[in-house]
């Protein structure tokens, strides 16, 4: 029988907490560029311009449809033969994960966006609002309210994602992790904490999300 | 005598729509004077919506030409619309009521009378709000100021609709079949505020069913069947004495109402 061994592991708890510090600090980055990519793209989707809706559709299909692993080996491996610049892990890890929320947002938003009846984009253009107004004052406001709850919960995937960014030596909470684990050779527990910690940030989040959708559900 | 004709507030010339091969409105010649209120009427699929939304630019007409008080437009299938700046110009001239209201949930009934003065017009919030609410006193809502329009009857969001149009200040108004998704006790609170805009002079296009209301409040009546006009006149002579066949089959399913 096994013997568990926590103690050991009380050492390397600035470690973890310096890997969940990153990791958060992460998420928050690629979740504020991402909702950014995903505003632009999803709204790109529904421009009256064809070029606009090609080169989205062309962006969001390119990540959505290709493994997040690969991507980002390919943005820290490959992309710097092709522009003759180096990359850093956390710059590739941040373009990455953003590029690959982006393209699942901008879904999301353009789901919103075309949920909202036409009856309210006409009233708005009756008024002799501008298109772009009546998507500000009128539309938008209305489908936030409904983009939220995927919203989130795309969010909280982005958290576990940024687990991958290990792989090329971000500092985060799996990385560190790891250096723990080959230290001590003591992988049952240190992978166990690792996941803890990960269920425990990650847990009230999902408790916000269940909230949000049921006061939507009263608010309609 | 020869007094000088005023000029008409809309006039209508030629307009075509089609949507794929399916002609909507094949060669539409309409003028209408200023303070008059015409009622559209027409079987369903006629073509009268699709007349009153193309007047607001909702619906792009592939030919002819529309002017609504100063402004003018031309349409030809193949030039790129006007700029949606001046779109927009022109549809803040025409109110617009919609059949299924179309209010903004998301606003209170006074901030969605606000909404065009300050969105469309850049107006200050106090301005636009006085505006707001002499007009919801107008339609008898000052009390519901404050209240969400999911809080309302359907005779009451279609009021603060009006309101809403009005605010615009424009110089025709625009009602899509304003009272067909109302239950039946609630029209006539919708049709007397209609009135009485009617009344003060308020040149007015209304699409409807009710027969009633457009011999009794219309000056003109204009009956369409496959996008063209089939007869136009004075309300009470078209509907009481109507000249064409296709006119007399439509109206024979209301006389029992009369």
């Amino acid at each position: 029988m096994y013997t568990f061994n926590y103690d050991i592991l009380w050492g390397y708890r600035w470690l973890f907490l310096n890997g969940t510090l990153v990791t958060i600090g992460l998420t928050i980055g690629i979740i504020v560029l991402g909702l950014l990519l995903g505003l632009i793209a999803g709204l790109a989707q529904l421009s009256r311009f064809a070029v606009l809706r090609w080169v989205s559709w062309l962006y969001i299909e390119l990540f959505r449809c290709t493994p997040l692993l690969v991507q980002l080996l390919w943005f820290y491996y490959a992309l710097p033969i092709l522009v003759g610049i180096q990359i850093d892990a956390v710059t590739a890890s941040v373009l990455t994960l953003s590029l690959y929320g982006g393209s699942f947002y901008a879904e999301v938003i353009r789901g919103g966006v075309v949920s909202i009846e036409p009856g309210q984009t006409e009233a708005g253009l009756a008024l002799g609002m501008t298109p772009a107004r009546v998507m500000r004052r009128i539309v938008l406001p209305q489908a936030v309210k409904r983009m939220i709850p995927p919203l989130m919960n795309q969010s909280i995937i982005q958290f576990k994602n940024t687990s991958l960014v290990s792989v090329v030596a971000v500092p985060d909470l799996l990385y560190q992790g790891q250096v723990a684990a080959t230290d001590t050779f003591r992988p049952l527990e240190v992978y166990s904490i690792v996941a803890l910690i990960y269920f425990v940030v990650l847990v009230p989040l999902t408790a916000v999300v269940k909230r949000a959708e049921r006061k939507l559900q009263v608010s309609h | 005598m020869n007094t000088p004709q005023t000029a008409p507030k809309i006039e209508v010339a030629a307009l075509k729509k089609q949507f794929g091969d399916h002609v909507v409105l094949r060669d539409i010649n309409l003028n209408i004077d200023p303070g008059a209120v015409v009622a559209l009427i027409g079987p369903s699929g006629s073509g009268k919506s699709t007349l009153l939304r193309c007047l607001n630019l909702l619906v792009v007409p592939n030919g002819g030409r529309i002017r609504i008080g100063a402004d003018s437009f031309d349409f030809d299938g193949n030039k790129p619309l006007p700029s949606p700046k001046a779109q927009a110009k022109f549809r803040s001239n025409a109110g617009m009521v919609f059949q299924h209201f179309n209010l903004f949930p998301h606003m209170t009934v006074l901030q969605n009378v606000m909404e065009g003065p300050i969105s469309a017009k850049n107006m200050h919030k106090g301005e636009a709000e006085a505006i707001a609410r002499r007009l919801l006193a107008k339609v008898g809502l000052a009390d519901k100021a404050d209240a969400f329009p999911n809080r309302l009857s359907g005779g009451q969001k279609q009021r603060v609709a009006i309101a809403r149009a009005l605010a615009m200040e424009p110089e025709v108004m625009l009602f899509d079949e304003a009272t067909s998704a109302l239950d039946p006790e609630l029209v006539s609170e919708v049709l007397s505020v209609m009135r009485d805009l009617a009344a003060e002079g308020m040149t007015m296009i209304i699409v409807t069913h009710e027969i009633a209301f457009a011999r009794d409040v219309a000056d003109r009546v204009v009956f369409m069947r496959d996008g063209v006009i089939v007869e136009e006149g004075p309300a009470r002579e078209v509907i009481d004495n109507p000249r064409q066949e296709a006119t007399r089959s439509f109206l024979s399913h209301f006389h029992t109402r009369n």
